[in-house]
This record gives structure tokens, sequence and C-alpha cells, in this order.
């Protein structure tokens, strides 16, 4: 009880004074710092330099050292750091979400520099497995300065943040993927590996879509846990909407509750998933149904109707694809097949997302429509293709014509001039 | 009695048929071996025609708004009968018509056909060149696609550089600070009217003078008919000349037919405002010699700003080049040659830099 009060007051004591440096420091924001003068001589960890600390966001709004390591920069050499002066040094790993949290909870301070911003990532970090353990002394855990970074900290939408939608997998990879250092986890480390080969990474950096998921789109990033296996739905249904309304009519919902299997991630995994194809619903490698079911059940028989009918859609769309890409290198205007041929394509990708419901006639519904406009679009395409022909077959008659309006041409100028050669001549020369 | 002869004898009765032929009878063209070149001022009248019918043709159903004439020219292209032809010939006439002016433009000079007396007929023909690029750059607009309207922008930026009026003049094209409707509707007028009243004019003074001052006969050919008069031909403009140019008009005819059937027009999408620029945007060819030269003359030359400069030394340029016939007043060998130099540089330029142009990232 002692050393637990002893503790508590020691911990109080050191965290009411470094709220009175932040203070203290955000008071003299626009004073003069003479810590960069011998920090920025310093070999690293201590080395912070000019250029460094001015690309930070704190440093940038004002903040100075002082804010959050005490002492008086405006003292030169040693007093700026004596004890008298506040200076309190390196801050312990535990004590660096309440510092941070100190100014970044208080929203009516928060409010001066960034209105938008929540206040509420220290609440968040308590409830998550990083918080939970570093309050159980576990100090390898990671804390603020090991995402956001320290001295040169940018905000989120700078692409050269850590936390930047780019970056974020990274900077949560230096210790997940560090198998050394995850020992006695028990958590695998290959995630990055793994999310390096989705269809999400892709998406983020191949196409710079920065909405793409990352590892906090899905498990959070203050309040970071594993989605259990009844939130993995909704985690996916943040962006896959269609697809989880459809899993919530299909018998696969209660099916996976019982067995507590965690939905989405049964088929198209976690950290890996993979751009999903048709083959998913077919019998080769890449398949996912006769995981569980047996050849010839009644699932089995909808499984093969569904890829049956996606096989007969795509091939029709892709049929007439060819057909319109012939016609357009030949010059011919079908744009309008072109925009009904993108209508055909949205009713491929809702007969996709309509799979998610495991009932036959729903997808039917949609192959039937893109049935529909690929045989319109199709049928367009061909025409093209015969008016090209028609044009063509015209050209060369009229090239026909004209050759022997040319030749006829020829034949009379030699003619006439045959006839009159010597007279013409003569007369000219006159 | 046939349909012609009747005809002939209803004019004959109230007008006297021989004076009215007479100076087709007697007109005659000289023949030498550079007589082929002579074809290539008719044949761009041909062109020019062309345009002018199928221009007819087209406006019976284009309408010159932004938020309808995509959609009129994708019509024409889709659903009026022979519209994909008359539209295709259009636009393949245009770019012919410009290429066969520049030939023609420089067999005058290395013919030497610009000497006195000849100094108008030269300088009504540049003036008839530079409508022609008029004609080709207020009809590129027109179909309201997404590469016209970017390179409309670029070209008329471009003007806003000229020195004291260019911010006016860009104005007074786009009918506004940027390029809208408003510029597609002033465009259209400009294509419609304005140029073909001026390109008619300038035409018929231009036909007039050749017909006035005749046939030019090339320095070298003209010395040696001079030393040996019986080795100088001529033939007659009417039939033998006519019928030769008008089987250089019917090549021509087929070669435009050729393409107009294989590489129809393309129409591109829908020009977007809002959309970011696509990449890749070029003028049409025979801007990309000087559109290159731009591109690559540095952002400041001494203290001058190099786009200004650029346009001041096309502008400059471009007087000198009109004068031309004033640098060979006598027609002798010095004024000859400077002639002839200025000529060799301006064509290896112009080659050189379009060419540099499309290969050019």
């Amino acid at each position: 009880m002692d050393t637990w009060l002893s503790n508590g007051f020691a911990r109080s004591l050191t965290l009411g004074f470094m709220i009175a440096c932040v203070c203290v420091g955000t008071a003299h924001a626009q004073a003069p710092s003479t810590c960069l003068d011998c920090h920025a001589a310093l070999d690293p960890p201590l080395q912070v330099t000019q250029a460094q600390f001015s690309q930070d966001i704190h440093a940038q709004k004002g903040l100075t050292c002082a804010s959050c390591h005490g002492g008086d920069p405006t003292k030169a050499d040693m007093d700026a750091m004596s004890k008298a002066a506040g200076f309190r040094g390196k801050i312990q790993r535990n004590q660096i979400p309440e510092l941070c949290g100190h100014c970044h909870s208080d929203g009516a301070f928060m409010r001066k520099y960034n209105p938008s911003l929540r206040t509420d990532q220290l609440a968040q970090y308590r409830t998550s497995v990083h918080g939970k353990r570093l309050l159980q002394g576990d100090t390898k855990v990671a804390v603020c300065i090991d995402c956001h970074g320290v001295h040169d900290l940018r905000p989120a939408s700078d692409s050269r943040s850590k936390i930047s939608p780019l970056n974020v997998a990274e900077t949560c990879s230096r210790c997940h993927s560090d198998a050394k250092y995850m020992q006695g986890y028990g958590i695998p480390t290959d995630q990055y590996a793994k999310y390096k080969s989705s269809v999400h990474h892709e998406a983020m950096t191949v196409r710079g879509d920065l909405s793409a998921p990352t590892c906090s789109t899905c498990h959070g990033n203050h309040g970071a846990t594993p989605p259990g296996v009844d939130s993995v739905r909704n985690v996916c249904a943040n962006c896959h909407v269609f697809q989880a309304q459809m899993y919530d009519k299909s018998t696969h919902k209660p099916a996976f509750q019982s067995a507590g299997l965690p939905g989405c991630v049964v088929c198209h995994g976690n950290h890996d998933v993979s751009f999903p194809t048709d083959a998913k619903l077919g019998t080769g490698p890449e398949a996912v149904c006769m995981r569980c079911h047996k050849p010839g059940d009644t699932c089995d028989q909808a499984r093969a109707k569904m890829l049956l009918d996606l096989t007969q859609l795509d091939n029709a769309f892709k049929s007439a694809d060819r057909v319109l890409t012939a016609a357009e290198s030949s010059g011919m205007e079908v744009s309008g097949a072109r925009t009904e041929q993108d209508q055909a394509r949205d009713s491929l990708t809702k007969a996709r997302v309509t799979i998610h419901s495991f009932q036959t006639e729903l997808v039917e519904q949609d192959i039937q429509e893109g049935l529909k406009i690929t045989a319109k679009t199709q049928a367009e395409g061909q025409a093209a293709l015969a008016e090209r022909d028609r044009r063509r077959r015209g050209l060369g008659l009229s090239l026909g014509i004209i050759l022997a309006v040319l030749l006829g041409l020829r034949l009379y100028i030699r003619q006439i001039e045959n006839n009159s050669h010597n007279v013409e001549t003569a007369e000219l020369h006159r | 009695m046939t349909l012609f002869a009747a005809m002939r004898n209803w004019i004959e009765e109230r007008f006297n048929w021989a004076d009215l032929t007479a100076p087709l009878r007697e007109k005659a063209v000289p023949a030498h071996d550079l007589s082929y070149w002579y074809f290539l001022g008719g044949i761009t009248l041909f062109l020019f025609g062309i345009q002018v019918c199928t221009g007819i043709l087209l406006l019976l159903y284009y309408r010159p708004s932004a938020t309808e004439a995509f959609e009129s020219v994708q019509y024409i292209m889709t659903r009026v009968q022979f519209g994909w032809l008359v539209r295709s010939i259009h636009s393949w006439a245009a770019n012919l018509m410009i290429f066969t002016a520049f030939c023609h433009m420089f067999s005058v000079l290395f013919l030497g056909a610009y000497r006195k007396p000849r100094e108008m007929t030269w300088i009504t023909g540049m003036l008839l060149l530079f409508l022609a690029m008029g004609f080709g750059f207020s009809g590129y607009l027109l179909p309201w696609n997404t590469l016209a309207f970017f390179a409309t922008k670029v070209g008329t930026e471009i003007t806003g550089q000229v020195p004291v009026i260019g911010h006016g003049l860009k104005v007074f094209l786009r009918g506004g600070e940027d390029v809208t409707g408003a510029t597609l509707t002033r465009f259209f007028g400009f294509h419609v009217a304005l140029l073909p009243g001026l390109t008619t004019l300038l035409l018929l003074t231009h036909i007039a003078l050749v017909q006035y001052f005749g046939m030019s006969v090339p320095p070298a050919v003209e010395a040696r008919w001079k030393a040996l008069p019986s080795e100088a031909r001529h033939i007659k403009f009417f039939p033998n000349f006519f019928l030769r140019e008008l089987m250089a008009w019917y090549i021509a005819l087929g070669v435009l037919g050729a393409l107009a059937a294989i590489l129809p027009w393309e129409l591109g999408t829908k020009a977007d405002p809002f959309a970011p620029a696509p990449a890749g945007i070029r003028p049409e060819w025979y801007f990309m010699f000087m559109f290159q030269t731009l591109k690559k003359i540095p952002a400041k030359v001494w203290f001058a700003d190099g786009d200004v400069l650029g346009i001041m030394a096309f502008g400059v340029a471009g007087i000198l080049w009109v004068l031309l016939p004033f640098f060979d007043p006598a027609g002798d060998k010095r004024g000859r040659k400077l002639v002839l130099g200025a000529g060799m540089f301006a064509l290896s330029y112009i080659i050189a830099m379009t060419i540099y142009g499309y290969m050019a990232k």
C-alpha cells in the first residue's frame, strides 16, 4: 500500500509538474529558444535540428521544447535545463499519453488551433490493447510518439506524415512485423506482408485511393483492437454496404454465427484480401464454397447455377466489347452503345454483389437485365461493322469510277492534243 | 438539235457567245517540266469549294451551343444519312486544303512566281493562308469535344500573351475571361460568317490577279526561253490545262473519299470545362511548329518574358513573310538568293519543329 501510495503520489506530482510546464511553455510560445543551439550538434537520439523541428506541427503552432520538456529555453548552457527552471528531461513512455492528452483532450484549448480535431484520443487509447497493456506496465506497446513521431510530427494530411493513409501500414509494421519485438504477444507478424499483397493495398498505393482501407480503417487508430468475430461484418460493411445487406439476407449469416465464424473473412480472408473473381464460386484452387459444402448438394447446385449465370453475362459483355472495340478502331461512332455497355457492366457488378445473398433467383434477375443490354450493344456493334463494310464497298466503287473518269480524261486530252498540236503551236508562237 | 446546242443558241441570240468565251480560248499556260506545280492553287480552290458545300450541309443539323454542339455532331455522325461522310470530308478537306495551300505557297516561292508584277498576288495568297488557318482554329472547337476545348484554351491563352492588346484580344476571342459556351458561339460566327466573307473577297481578288498576270514562268525556264525562243511552249487553258486540272481534282476527290471512309474523323468525348486537362493537348498540325517553339523558349530570355518574345518573333516573321516579294525587287541574283534562303530555312524549320512536336512527350 505504501508503495502504491508513494508511486501514485510521485505520478501525480510529476503529472502536475508536466502540466505546469506545458502551460508555461505555451504561454511563452514565441520566446527565444536556446535548446536547439546545443541539441542540433548532439548525436541521436538527443539530436534535434532546426530543420527537423521547423517541420513539426507543434512548432509551427508556436509551441517550444519547454512545452513538453520544461526548463527555461531563454537561458544559455545548463541553466536552461536546471531543475529550478522546471526542466524534466526525457518523458517516460508511460507518461507520454497523459502528457499529449493534457492538451489534446481539452476541447476548449484545441479549438484555438484546430476546432475540427477530435479530443477523445486519450479516452480511446485507454480502451485499446496498447493503452490497456501500458496501464499494466508494458512499455513496449505503442504510445503516441511511436505512430505520430516526435520533434518532426506532421498532420495526417501531410503525405510525409507517419500517419498519412499511405504510411499507416508501414508505421504499424515497424513493431507488428518485427518477430523479435512481438515475441511473447502470441500474434502473427505477417500482417503487413499479407496486406501488401491485398487488393486494398493496391487500391491505396497503385490507384492512389486514399480512402482504401489500411490498418486503422478496420482496427481503429487510438482505440486499436482486433475486430471480434461478431464485428467483422460491421467493419467490412463500412465500405461494402450492399454486400453486407445481401449477406444479412443470406442463410450464411445465421450459420456462420452459430459456428462462431467471422463472416466475410471466411471466404475473403483478412489482411490479404485478394481481388474477388468468379473463380471463387468454382471448384478450382481459388474456390471457397467447396471448403464447407459437399459436391452435388443443394448448395453446390445453387453455386453452379450462379457461376454459370455470371460466366454467361461476363462472356456476353466481353463479346459485345470486342465488337464495339473493332468498330471504334475502324473510326465508327458507337459512343451510345458504349454508354449502354457501361450499364451492362453495372448489371454484372450488381449480380456479383447479389451473390452474397446466395439466392439464385435474385442473381438471375440482375443477369437477365445485363444480358438484355449486351444483346442490344452487340447488335449495335455488328451494325456499325456492317456499315463500315458498306462504306468500304462504296469507296471501292467510287474509286473505280474516279479511275475510269481519269483514264477517260487522259485519253481525251491525248486525242485533242494529237489533233491540234501543230496548229496550236504555230498560233501560240506567232 | 441537242439541248446543249439549243442553250447555246439561246445565249447566242442575246449575248455574243464568241466574245464571252474569247478569254477562255485565248488564255494559254506555259508548258515546261515544272508545270505540275501550277495545279496546287487549283486543288486548294477545289478543296475550298468542298469545304463550302459540306459546311452548308453540316449547318442543316449543327447547333452552336455548349449544351447541344457535341450532341448535334454526334447526331450527324450516327443518324443523318451520309452525315458521317459529310463531316469526315469537311474535316479531312480542311486539313488537306491547308496542306495544299502551304505547298502552293512554297512552290510559288521556289519557282519565283512572287516576283514583280505579282507582289499583290503573293500578298493576297498569304492573307488567304492566314484566313484558312483561322478557319481551322475556329472550326476545331465547334464539335465541343475535350481535346478541342483544351487546345482552344491553350491557343487563346497564347493570344493573351501578345503585348498591349493581348488581354483584350483574348477576351474578344473567348467572349469572356474563360473558354465557355460564349466562345463556341463566337467561333461559330467567325467560322461561318466573318471568315467566309473575307475569304470570298480575297479569293476573288487573288483569282482575278492570277488571270490578269497569267501564270509565271520559273526564272531558269524563262532565261532558257529567252535564249532559245523556239523552245518556248504553251498549252491552251481551255480545254487542255483545264482538263488536266480536272484530273488533279479527281485525284484529290479520291484521296479525300478514301480518307473519309477508311479513317473517319473522330468525335472524341464531350468537353467538360470542370474536368482536369487531359495529357497530350496539341494544336492542329499546322500550328505545331509555333506551339513547339513557344514550349521550348525559356521562361525568361534576358529581361524579357520568353512567351512574349516568341509571339513577337512569330509576328515579325509573319509580316516579313507577307512582304517577301519586296526583298527581291529587281529579281536579281542577290535578292533571289535571300528569298530562297529564307524559304529553305522556313520550310526546314516548320518540318523539323512539327516532327519534334509530335515526337516530344
